[in-house]
């Protein structure tokens, strides 16, 4: 049972990490635009920067 | 690729054989030239070409319903006002973009402000459609930056978030951030109950036990002090106020849950209940924050839509030079310019100039009427013809605006006595859930429990009659249906307005704007030669006229020509080649004086011909307005017409649609009072109207609609908006919410049930943490589901 002690606090710090994370994600605004984020993933940026418009 | 001519690629190969247009599509008239169908379409594949930005087209998924965007001018607002500068030389703007279709827009708009290098930042939200910029140099460059958009095809408009909208936003965040405390804890408070739970066999040792329940209350504790709040204030608030509501019991619950808990670690009890405290904190703030973002999504798109319509003013300064305005800003007495095709901003007389205003929106006649020194026009009005100067008298009383405001917030306080459901729920099962509780604990003490005993299965009886279940029956059901009509084009603004919709027994429609489009088209050939549109259209580019747009839009590819003179209220003069081409009023065009049919006409006179041409136009009702209201009678509602217009052309559009029930002329305040007189006479009535002088009446009927042409007052008092030319969105609103409504009842039912099996457990004392856990999560799930059967698309 002794290995509670420690594990219980590992388990702990892990869920700690994930709040951390949701409320950092959501502080930065990566929850603003869910609509967006899905079809920006298509855009590919190669051809919509300078230097692609001059390679296509 | 370098900068020469390179195809455009095809969007569409016509499957007529027929040419269209390369920018949007659309079918080319046979024999028109060239390879677009306007200068609109030509000026934005111009654009796209030059940057290079061709993807565009090959990314780009065209609805059919709504054409491509075509170019349009840069608007005529001072950009400058909504700059605001961040850090040194670089400066932003937020605006609104209309006209998205699909990501090859965000992409388009993004890729070709990010060419330039001045632009630091430019980024489009898809989901609120606000696009902002950053750049270094001056506040000056806006202009620029926002015309490239608009050129582009798309409206785009400066966004001022004002306090509402703002202080909505951070209490949607705040919601959020509790909802993911509350969601972390609950999740490893159950982990640690579960151990607790397989251990109650005799397993574990009762210094484990001690330790996990220690670990519990740790992480539970400061979890329900922080994601509780939003229930404590509620409860504090109504409590202060002298009323209770579904955060009473729940805060009660909660906080005598922790309490209880607390004391039974400390003397090294078998049960805590952190477990289930938090769980239905969770539980609860779920369904807050989905009712939230529902509302605010759509209220939000409603205030977009404002922001698109809301215009800008010309105030002339004591110097005689024109100042662009806020309309907001103007002041009885000021001087006003309206040029041709402006909105007028506010209340006013005439004071130089003539011409018409199209006052379909402020009195539902869709006639153009004359205007002259002396003449009183309205807010909403749109000057068609030529510049006028105003003298705004707003303040005045007796203004159109101040009537139409004043009988609006006698209306609105009339319907703010409809108390949602789920309140009239809360306020009859607070009391009695507290009365059982105490009956509990006084019972318990009677048969000869320990207070402390007493006090814990009365803690229990409080906790599984948490109105978990009861909290999620209606909001769960609001989210998904007011998604599903969110998907639609259909913005449901107020939160009682589902639960309105679903008594209606009675459809009372507006006529100009809302039974019909507001806006005349052409009718097919009646002597008119393809030759005589053509040439009549390339005067009419030049007006603002609504029948001279009208034209226009019917041969758009025609180019306008050059050096027309428009005679105010009469028409359109161009000398071309062969004399003086005249297209406007009978009496302009020398045929006499206009007959008593008042047909929505113009006619074109050409020297080459002997008889001038007339061109008729009509206000067409929507396109499915009469099988919409075949629907709507089919599924038993009565309907009618209720009309400020001019008797004749009402009583055309109501035996068009075979309305029996009809009235034309009618003031706002007219409407009013018939409303009302439906509402005594017991009737529940869906008002849909789209007019000013609608406004009141939206307010005064049980429930309103309103098309996002609307004026933005209307817009305003009306619980729900539909875009698109269609009707339909009024059946599948009542379809829906009728639904709604059926689904809160199961729900409800479905909590009451799931109440009279957990209470009598609860008061006998047999529920321990592991069964409320079961019973609750069970019951909010099973809600929830239920819930989500409202999302389904409607048999049809």
């Amino acid at each position: 049972m002794s290995g509670l002690l420690y594990l219980i606090p590992i388990a702990l710090f892990l869920g700690l990490l994930g709040l951390a994370g949701f409320l950092w994600a959501m502080r930065s605004g990566q929850f603003d635009d869910l609509d967006g984020a899905g079809s920006r993933i298509l855009f590919d940026e190669d051809s919509s920067d300078r230097k692609g418009s001059e390679k296509e | 690729m370098s900068g020469d001519a390179r195809e455009i690629p095809l969007v569409a190969a016509p499957a007529d054989g027929a040419a269209a247009c390369l920018h949007c599509g659309t079918a080319l008239p046979e024999g028109a030239g060239g390879n677009y169908c306007c200068a609109g379409c030509e000026a934005a594949a111009r654009v796209i070409r030059e940057a290079g930005l061709f993807d565009y087209y090959r990314r780009r998924v065209l609805d059919p319903d709504a054409p491509a965007p075509r170019s349009q001018a840069a608007p005529g607002i001072d950009l400058n006002r909504h700059v605001r500068a961040i850090g040194e030389g670089r400066h932003g703007i937020e605006l609104v973009v209309d006209g998205l279709h699909c990501a090859a827009c965000v992409w388009l708009i993004e890729t070709l402000l990010r060419r330039d290098p001045r632009v630091r930042h430019a980024r489009l939200n898809v989901s609120t459609r606000r696009l902002s910029i950053a750049w270094d140099g001056a506040p000056e460059l806006a202009r620029e930056l926002v015309g490239r958009v608009t050129l582009l095809g798309y409206r785009a408009v400066p966004y001022t978030a004002d306090n509402a909208a703002r202080l909505e936003e951070r209490e949607e965040r705040a919601l959020l951030r509790a909802l993911a405390v509350a969601g972390f804890a609950a999740g490893n408070v159950m982990l640690l109950s579960i151990a607790v739970w397989s251990g109650h066999g005799g397993e574990m040792g009762q210094a484990t036990r001690d330790l996990l329940h220690w670990v519990s209350a740790l992480i539970a504790l400061p979890a329900l002090a922080y994601a509780g709040q939003p229930f404590f204030r509620s409860a504090l608030q109504a409590l202060r106020a002298g009323r209770t509501n579904m955060d009473v019991p729940v805060s009660i619950g909660v906080l005598l849950a922790a309490a209880i808990s607390l004391s039974e670690v400390a003397r090294s009890g078998p049960h805590a209940y952190f477990d289930s405290a938090i769980t239905l904190v969770f539980f609860l703030l779920l369904g807050r924050y989905l009712e939230r973002r529902a509302r605010g999504r759509a209220r939000s798109a409603a205030r977009h839509l404002l922001a698109l319509s809301g215009g800008i003013a010309s105030r002339i300064g004591a110097d005689g030079a024109a100042e662009p305005v806020d309309p907001a800003e103007l002041r009885p007495g000021d001087r006003l310019m309206v040029a041709a095709g402006e909105r007028i901003a506010a209340d006013g007389t005439v004071l130089a100039g003539r011409s018409s205003v199209d006052a379909s929106l402020v009195t539902g006649e869709s006639l153009p009427q004359p205007v002259a020194p002396g003449t009183r026009t309205f807010a909403g009005m749109v000057n068609l013809s030529s510049p006028i100067e105003l003298r705004v008298d707003a303040a005045g009383t007796g203004t159109l605006l101040a009537e139409i405001v004043r009988l609006l917030e006698a209306a609105e306080q009339g319907n703010a006595r409809h108390v949602a459901l789920a309140d009239r729920v809360a306020r009859a099962y607070a009391p009695v859930v507290h009365v059982l509780a105490l009956l509990t604990f006084a019972g318990w003490l009677a048969a000869g429990a320990g207070p402390h005993m007493a006090v814990l299965i009365a803690a229990t009886v409080l906790i599984i009659t948490c109105p978990c279940a009861l909290a999620l029956a209606v909001p769960a059901v609001q989210v998904v249906v007011s998604g599903a009509l969110y998907r639609r084009g259909i913005l449901v603004k107020s939160p009682t307005a589902l639960e309105r919709l679903a008594e209606v027994d009675t459809v009372v429609f507006d006529k100009t704007g809302t039974l019909t489009l507001g806006r005349p088209e052409l009718i097919a050939s009646d002597g008119w030669s393809r030759e005589d549109l053509e040439l009549g259209a390339a005067l009419a580019a030049n007006s603002r006229h609504p029948l001279s747009r009208a034209l226009h839009r019917a041969a758009p590819y025609v180019a306008p020509v050059t050096g027309t003179v428009e005679h105010p209220g009469e028409g359109l003069a161009w000398r071309g080649q062969a004399g003086t081409v005249r297209l406007g009023s009978r009496r302009f065009c020398g045929i006499g004086e206009p007959g008593d049919d008042e047909a929505l006409e113009i006619w074109l006179a050409r020297p080459d011909r002997s008889a001038p041409v007339r061109f008729t136009f009509v206000d067409p009702v929507r396109p499915d307005a009469r099988e919409t209201l075949a629907e709507l009678s089919r599924r038993g509602y009565r309907i009618a017409l209720l009309s400020g217009d001019r008797e004749p052309v009402a009583r055309a559009v109501a035996s068009a649609l075979g309305i029996a029930a009809w009235q034309a002329g009618l003031t706002p305040a007219d409407k009013c009072r018939l409303l009302d007189d439906l509402a005594r006479a017991g009737r529940r009535t869906l008002m849909a109207g789209d007019g000013l002088n609608d406004a009141p009446a939206l307010a005064a009927g049980h429930a309103s609609i309103s098309p996002a042409s609307a004026a933005d007052v209307t817009q305003t008092a009306a619980d729900a908006i539909f875009q698109g030319d269609r009707l339909r969105p009024v059946v599948a609103i009542l379809d829906l919410a009728q639904r709604a409504q059926r689904l809160v009842w199961q729900n409800l039912a479905l909590a009451l049930a799931y109440n009279a099996i957990a209470i009598p457990l609860a008061v006998l004392g047999h529920v321990t943490p592991l069964l409320a856990a079961i019973a609750m999560s069970g019951s909010s799930l099973l809600v929830i589901a239920n819930a989500m059967r409202g999302g389904r698309s409607a048999p049809s």
